[in-house]
């Protein structure tokens, strides 16, 4: 088990025939990824990395099944491409593009209400289920099969602390990227919560950063809700106030979002938080052994 | 991306919303030209820099008469404003704002930003106007109203009514105050504004609703489709390096620290400038360099990072998953070469290609100090900066 994506979902790439898109088309197919169509508006027909090209998502859906859309559109025609997944019914989409106007975001946040598909993004690395699905832009050999689950705002940051697991023989049920813009899909809590109820997960690291207040939010959710372990981490201790960190998300402004006050949260719903991004490995695995866990998680 | 309150307001007149006349001087003889023009018995000379405050820090002045005008552009033009959002260095002043001197009623607060909570932009409104909104969120924050706006129909008249009672603006003038939010929310949605602060609105003695001072942000994602806007960026009012940085796409800030930083990816950027700190050490910059970084790219981000008096030492942290670690090594290697690296260089590397790119490193012949993890590089950079 896994949360949103597993060895069975197929992929249609929005976008694919651009440089980036096919790069990584290439390298999800390699991971063993299903993908079963393509969407270039005016391409419709032909081929690209092997996989049927069609003009429209919801032509592609019709001739291949596909219910879950990776977008790799760039920022201009992003927001229209996550509306024609959403408009196609997917059972998910998950939007790489980053530099997408917030604006655009407000509006397709509430085109999305009331409808079937669950936005994952935008500007994130995307989602990968180890050893069975990878969608996104995520270096596939750094993740192992097991039973943690990681959810972040950060992608390399995740390939930190999924390279930390995996070195130390704990492997992943799912890793989440919710990207780093301060409007975007699914949230921490939406993440927990899907962590929560897979049985194949015994415990999960989320990883914040400065900015908004998302991870007060979850801390909240946490100490009500989660039944599973969630250790914790967040970057841009040490960032001054004002300054954007490269995140459009990422800013302490009129002295909200700063990292105290969310490891404090974090803290107080009784989660464990790392103190460097070194140890996010090693603090999940003291929690785990704390818990009894260990053994568990281990996947050698 | 900011721009000045003369700028903010010339938008604002565009969209019909309520503004003093004023006009920009940037020389003494412009101020007096501009006050000559204004033809108004008392003029106000504002000085144009992006940071808040400038009234308190003694950048507004009030003359009376053309000779003071040509007093008042005199002392302010080139003088270097310290306010509490300028930081300790300060900002020079190059242009001024000439503006009609007001008959001020009562002064209230307005902002437009998006809340992150509701994913809407929200308006938000006080009659505590001309302090700073977060102390008056502290101290009394049921004096502070807010209006979440559906993008579908955008600020909807009752809310903008609601609004201007909330905020008791005289009776006889909340349509001319309605009529001042739709404006202002028109402008932000079109110009794709991230911040619009009005602060204060001011209701005058004739009995007008008008900004006394405009403050801006744009969503720099949407610049793209906003030539105008983009027109307005003054460069001054930027780090040099910043701008140098933005030319090849690196995403870089200027901090106060030593050590200077070159990382793959903003959260890993952010992490390992927490790592340096967390050891004792401090951060001379934020750097991302970005997943798709070419040796080009590299050798660039190396300079910006040296250009900086400050560094003594320089750590890389790369964890290469699209970002191949021998791009990284070759450009880190091409930038040394080229400026004659003198302070050391710590190099961690992970990821894709890891050994061909410690190998390049290693045969450099260039003085390259490896670290085994973030943590082990953070110490080493560290201890030889001092």
């Amino acid at each position: 088990m896994s949360v949103y994506i597993n060895k069975d979902t197929k992929v249609l790439v929005q976008g694919i025939t651009g440089s980036t898109a096919l790069f990584h088309t290439k390298q999800m197919l390699e991971y063993g990824t299903k993908i079963v169509a393509g969407v270039t508006p005016g391409k419709g027909g032909t081929e690209a990395e092997g996989v049927p090209v069609f003009n429209t998502v919801e032509e592609a859906v019709k001739a291949t099944g596909a219910n879950v859309s990776v977008i790799y559109v760039p920022a201009p025609f992003a927001a229209d491409a996550i509306l024609e997944a959403v408009d196609a019914e997917l059972d998910m989409a998950i939007c790489i593009t980053e530099h997408i106007p917030v604006l655009d975001m407000v509006k397709v946040k509430r085109y999305m209400e009331g409808k079937k598909t669950r936005l994952v993004g935008p500007n994130c690395p995307g989602v990968i289920t180890p050893e069975e699905c990878k969608i996104g832009i995520m270096p596939g050999y750094i993740h192992k099969k097991g039973h943690v689950g990681v959810v972040s705002r950060s992608g390399t940051l995740t390939y930190e602390a999924v390279h930390q697991l995996s070195q130390e023989g704990i492997g992943q049920s799912t890793a989440v990227g919710i990207g780093g813009d301060p409007v975007n899909g699914t949230d921490f809590i939406d993440a927990l919560s899907a962590f929560n109820e897979d049985p194949d997960t015994y415990a999960v690291v989320m990883i914040g950063e400065i900015g908004g207040t998302a991870e007060e939010e979850a801390a909240e959710w946490i100490k009500a809700n989660m039944t599973k372990p969630v250790v914790g981490f967040i970057g841009g201790q040490t960032a001054p106030e004002g300054k954007r960190m490269g995140h459009a998300g990422a800013i302490i402004s009129g002295g909200k979002g700063t990292a105290a006050d969310k490891i404090k949260a974090m803290n107080e719903a009784g989660m464990e938080v790392a103190a460097t991004p070194s140890v996010i490995g090693e603090t999940l695995i003291k929690v785990i052994k704390e818990k009894g866990l260990y053994d568990q998680c281990k996947t050698h | 991306m900011n721009i000045h309150e003369y700028q903010g307001k010339q938008l604002l007149r565009q969209y019909g919303v309520a503004v003093s006349n004023g006009l920009v001087a940037f020389s003494p003889e412009e101020a007096v030209k501009a006050a000559k023009e204004l033809g108004t018995e008392v003029v106000v000379v504002k000085a144009q820099i992006h940071a808040g405050g400038r009234g308190k820090a003694g950048g507004v002045k009030i003359a009376k008469n053309l000779d003071e005008v040509r007093t008042y552009a005199k002392e302010l033009l080139g003088k270097v404003l310290v306010t509490h959002q300028t930081g300790p260095e300060g900002k020079e002043i190059k242009r001024l704002l000439v503006e009609e001197g007001c008959d001020i009623k009562k002064e209230y607060y307005l902002g437009l930003v998006l809340d992150r909570a509701t994913s809407r932009v929200t308006l938000m409104g006080s009659e505590e106007g001309g302090m700073d909104i977060e102390e008056v969120a502290e101290a009394t924050p049921e004096k502070i109203f807010k209006e979440v706006i559906d993008p579908v129909v955008g600020l909807t008249g009752f809310q903008a009514r609601r609004m201007a009672f909330n905020m008791n603006i005289p009776a006889n003038l909340v349509n001319k105050a309605v009529k001042f939010m739709l404006g202002l929310y028109q402008v932000f949605v079109e110009k794709d504004a991230a911040i619009v602060e009005i602060n204060p609105l001011v209701v005058t003695g004739g009995g007008d609703v008008m900004a006394l001072d405009a403050k801006f942000n744009f969503d720099a994602n949407a610049l793209y489709r906003h030539k105008d806007i983009l027109e307005l960026r003054d460069f001054d009012e930027e780090d040099a390096k910043e701008i140098e940085a933005s030319k090849y796409d690196l995403s870089y800030i200027s901090l106060d620290g030593n050590i200077g930083c070159m990382v793959n990816g903003a959260g890993l950027a952010m992490a390992t400038m927490d790592t340096i700190s967390y050891y004792g050490g401090s951060p001379a910059n934020f750097l991302d360099v970005g997943g798709g970084a070419t040796a080009e790219k590299v050798t660039e981000a190396f300079k910006i990072i040296l250009s900086d008096k400050n560094v003594k030492g320089i750590f890389v942290n790369i964890f290469g998953g699209i970002m191949k670690c021998d791009v990284i090594a070759e450009g880190v290697i091409t930038a040394a070469k080229e400026v004659g690296l003198q302070v050391p260089l710590v190099v961690r590397l992970e990821g894709t290609n890891v050994e061909l790119g410690k190998k390049l490193l290693n045969e450099s012949g260039l003085n390259i100090i490896a670290a085994g993890s973030m943590a082990d590089g953070a110490q080493k950079i560290v201890e030889l900066v001092g």
